[in-house]
């Protein structure tokens, strides 16, 4: 939904915009981008399921703008053996329903999550390692694991807590295994959807819920924290970007997600309007095929893999010039990458400790020719189309810059639908995608994309190029079994810079997350791109 | 008529049965549901697990022969991606496409019938030429510029509209509808026109070629010799005779309306049938897939046959004929 012809009309409107009407008193109205599938917050673990999740259902464990954790229904946490963490419960919290939120709450929403019928996407992926729960007084829990688990706190911060009173179940009487917690009244997904179920310790109330329609949410009059600025809120999927910025022009909503790039000037340049951005935690990648040989994808080699040689792979990382991709392509509205998660994230190496590798086509040549190369090869980028900002058009800039060293590179694009089946059925020699870390720490990429595949340990799951390096999964390990932040950082810093050494993954640029609103309110931008209605407030 | 209904219907279940293979086995083959739905946090083993449960383990006869005997049964699949039955789902997004196609062809016959009737009536002057000119328009563009352009002009510029999504409903026999509440009509009123400046062109040219022709009939002679006034004669005599064929033509394209209002959708963010078969499309959600498509063919087959009803109603000949065969 972006021609060109409407492109230009998007920009002649903003042109000639009228100043923004003044805002209803306190209603908002927000332009969702994409919309939740259900209210259930167990349902499918999706960005937009997340992000209305945490209006309505609170979390043990809370995150702020740069997803560091925060207190949020436990005051405090804390490591009580290698493989027990105990969290402290807010004693002062009821549901929306009246009944008080204690500990046992915890244990049935955790009882509940492997059970929620028809889930295209369980939350088990963040209760999975809980292998106890215990609670020696109603506001204490005290989770243990299986193996030192550091990021159980993180994984708490992921899935909202629901009532066990208010769905007709003694939670004192549930015991937990991690096989089944025996037969428990559950709500359904249904009954989230029409409002019975929803009852959350959040600041907002779901009023209505309707699919492609909107979400209704109002102020939770009894909300144990700062109370929302806003009376009622209304969500409405807009999801072609071009109706969503005329939506926000025309005064039929106050607050849009992901203006689209090409808008960002001219939403700047109208008084009556304000973007904020903010780096988010989500990385542009192109990921290469360590293993297969011949490689699907290469020609001109004689059955070689050439990415096997540390020397190809680092002719193609420095013969991307990543600044001239941000500003050219991204419009500016990107950072480029020297690794997998942004400076200032945990585990992330300090600003300039990392750098982006510099841009050098002549060495990059002479890389090529000493690895027996000096003519190059021919290699196809796979890159979905419509997933990422500018996604296909990243990779056509890629593909011209491998080219000018001598690497005939071709393109092939497909819709999301496609690629990812293709891409997980490994067909491609290299490939374009994007990781936002779920988490908000190192270990959420190094895991995922660049771990040793392994099932039984959960490890490389999006390992799409098949890297391996056991000694960066060695490190990698330790890590995650370290519960000293200090040196659990220090651990994945050191595997990060292993990979990035050993060029196993050509990180490009974080993206930026911009949002659009009315000059009068205000946003913080987040680094896990969620909109939260209680976070937006009156511009000082 | 009888041989003529039970030879419809056959044909109608063999298309039917065609639709459901040939989508099943297309949405098969474009990817797995799972790696577009499951969180990328998710472990192999729980990855597996997901399959496992939506059956996508299977090899895909399999898959397809367990769609079939559920299907026999009246159960076209849950929702990979709401969880809930597909056709459950369809029919929930029904009312808000069905009203604004009606609201739409409402526009169509108002707009295109008065104006073909003219042209025709004019077809040599310039009115008759302007009009003609200006259904290529109609024609041509295409229906998401012209839905951005509205927006841009009633909404944006002139503030006197709103610009996407629906407004207030009410509560019509157990269905939540806008077209009877005056906040909800303001909402339909630019999708309604998006959708219809196509279908109003068609029917402009239609009616438009049928005037040329009926002015040249007798009965239109010797009403202007008994004096009849020319109103009259254009807009009930006339009107009565050419009405078959933009009844034959607005029928057909109804169902593309109902069906096929994909992108007047999307623009609109209108939460209809069209909007969720494209999110469906690219979730890969394949069970509301093939129950949508299923639908809309039904959707058509029960058009096709009320046109021929309401053939029978208009045109006594064709009623004489069936009687005599």
């Amino acid at each position: 939904m972006s021609s060109p012809v409407f492109r230009g009309l998007v920009v002649a409107a903003l042109a000639t915009a009228i100043p923004a009407l003044p805002l209803a008193a306190q209603e908002l109205r927000i332009g969702l981008a994409s919309e939740p599938s259900s209210a259930d917050p167990h349902f499918h673990n999706l960005g937009p399921n997340n992000q209305l999740r945490r209006a309505i259902f609170e979390s043990l464990v809370g995150t702020d703008a740069a997803q560091q954790l925060t207190p949020l229904l436990a005051e405090s946490w804390a490591p009580i053996s290698d493989t027990s963490w105990q969290f402290n419960l807010r004693k002062d919290v009821s549901f929306s329903d009246g009944s008080p939120f204690d500990a046992y709450d915890v244990v049935y929403t955790v009882c509940r999550i492997p059970g929620v019928p028809d889930s295209p996407s369980l939350f088990t992926t963040y209760t999975g390692g809980i292998t106890g729960l215990e609670v020696p007084d109603p506001h204490t829990l005290i989770v243990h694991s299986a193996e030192p688990y550091p990021l159980m706190p993180t994984e708490f911060s992921t899935f909202g807590i629901i009532s066990a009173r208010a769905n007709g179940v003694d939670g004192s009487a549930l015991t937990f295994s991690a096989e089944g917690c025996g037969d428990m009244a559950v709500p359904a997904t249904q009954a989230f959807n029409d409002g019975s179920a929803a009852i959350g310790t959040g600041p907002f109330l779901l009023d209505s819920f309707r699919r492609g329609e909107g979400i209704s949410l109002v102020r939770n009059p009894g909300y144990w924290g700062e109370a929302a600025h806003w009376e009622r809120v209304t969500m409405l999927p807009l999801t072609s970007e071009g109706p969503r910025v005329a939506a926000l022009i025309a005064g039929d909503v106050d607050f849009v997600e992901n203006p689209p790039l090409q808008d960002l000037e001219r939403l700047n340049a109208d008084p009556g309007l304000r973007v904020v951005q903010g780096i988010s935690n989500r990385v542009i990648y192109i990921h290469l095929d360590h293993k297969q040989a011949p490689s699907p994808m290469i020609t001109g080699t004689d059955g070689a893999n050439p990415l096997q040689d540390i020397r190809v792979r680092e002719a193609l990382t420095i013969a991307v010039n990543r600044d001239a991709i941000v500003e050219r392509i991204m419009g500016g509205v990107a950072v480029s990458a020297g690794e997998l998660l942004p400076p200032g994230m945990f585990g992330a190496h300090v600003e300039g400790d990392l750098p982006p590798r510099g841009f050098d086509a002549d060495r990059a040549r002479a890389l090529l020719a000493e690895a027996g190369y000096p003519n190059g090869f021919g290699i196809t980028i796979g890159t979905p189309n419509d997933r990422y900002i500018n996604d296909a058009q990243v990779a056509q800039a890629v593909a011209q810059m491998w080219a000018r060293i001598g690497v005939e590179t071709q393109i092939d694009a497909s819709t999301a639908s496609t690629f990812f089946s293709r891409r997980n059925a490994f067909e491609f020699s290299a490939y374009l995608a994007g990781w936002g870390a779920g988490t908000g720490e190192m270990s959420s990429p190094l895991r995922a994309l660049l771990a040793t595949r392994n099932s039984d340990l959960g490890l490389g799951g999006t390992n799409r190029g098949q890297y391996s390096n056991p000694a960066m999964d060695a490190v990698l390990l330790e890590a995650l079994r370290t519960v000293d932040d200090t040196a659990r950082e220090n651990l994945l810093r050191q595997a990060s810079r292993m990979a990035m050494d050993d060029y196993a993954i050509i990180p490009l640029h974080y993206e930026v997350t911009p949002w659009a609103m009315r000059a009068s309110i205000d946003y913080e931008p987040r680094a896990d791109q969620y909109t939260l209605p209680y976070m937006i407030h009156p511009a000082n | 008529m009888l041989v003529f209904l039970l030879r419809r219907l056959a044909q109608s279940v063999f298309v039917l049965i065609a639709m459901m293979v040939v989508v099943f086995f297309g949405v098969y083959m474009i990817g797995n549901p799972v790696d577009i739905l499951i969180s990328p946090d998710a472990t192999p083993a729980e990855i597996e697990e997901t399959m496992a449960r939506f059956g996508f383990d299977q090899p895909v006869y399999i898959q397809f022969l367990k769609f079939v005997g559920n299907a026999l049964q009246g159960d076209l699949g849950r929702s990979f991606v709401h969880g809930e039955p597909a056709v459950q789902l369809i029919l929930s997004y029904m009312p808000a496409t069905l009203e604004l196609a009606l609201l739409g062809l409402i526009f169509s016959i108002a707009i295109g019938v008065p104006l073909g009737v003219y042209a025709g009536y004019k077809a040599d002057r310039w009115q008759g030429r302007a009009i003609m000119t200006g259904s290529i328009f109609g024609f041509s563009l295409p229906n998401f510029w012209v839905g951005m352009l509205l927006i841009l002009i009633f909404a944006v510029e002139l503030r006197w509209l709103p610009s996407t999504g629906r407004g207030e409903t009410v509560e019509v026999l157990g269905l939540r509808l806008s077209i009877f509440s005056s906040n909800g009509l303001q909402y339909m009123i630019l999708p309604a026109l998006t959708l219809a400046l196509y279908k109003a062109s068609l029917v402009t040219r239609l009616a438009r070629a049928g005037t040329q022709e009926a002015l040249m009939q007798d009965y239109v002679k010797f009403a202007r010799a008994k004096g009849i006034s020319e109103t009259r004669i254009l807009f009930v005599h006339v009107l009565k005779n050419i009405m078959i064929p933009i009844i034959t033509v607005l029928g057909l394209e109804l169902g593309s309306m109902i069906a096929f209002a994909v992108v007047t959708e999307t623009v609109f963010a209108w939460p209809g049938m069209g909007k969720l078969l494209i999110d469906s499309i690219t979730t890969l959600d394949r069970p509301v897939i093939v129950a949508y498509l299923m639908l809309t063919v039904l959707i058509f087959i029960i058009i096709n046959f009320a046109v021929d009803v309401i053939y029978t109603l208009l045109d006594p000949r064709v009623r004489v004929k069936g009687e005599a065969a």
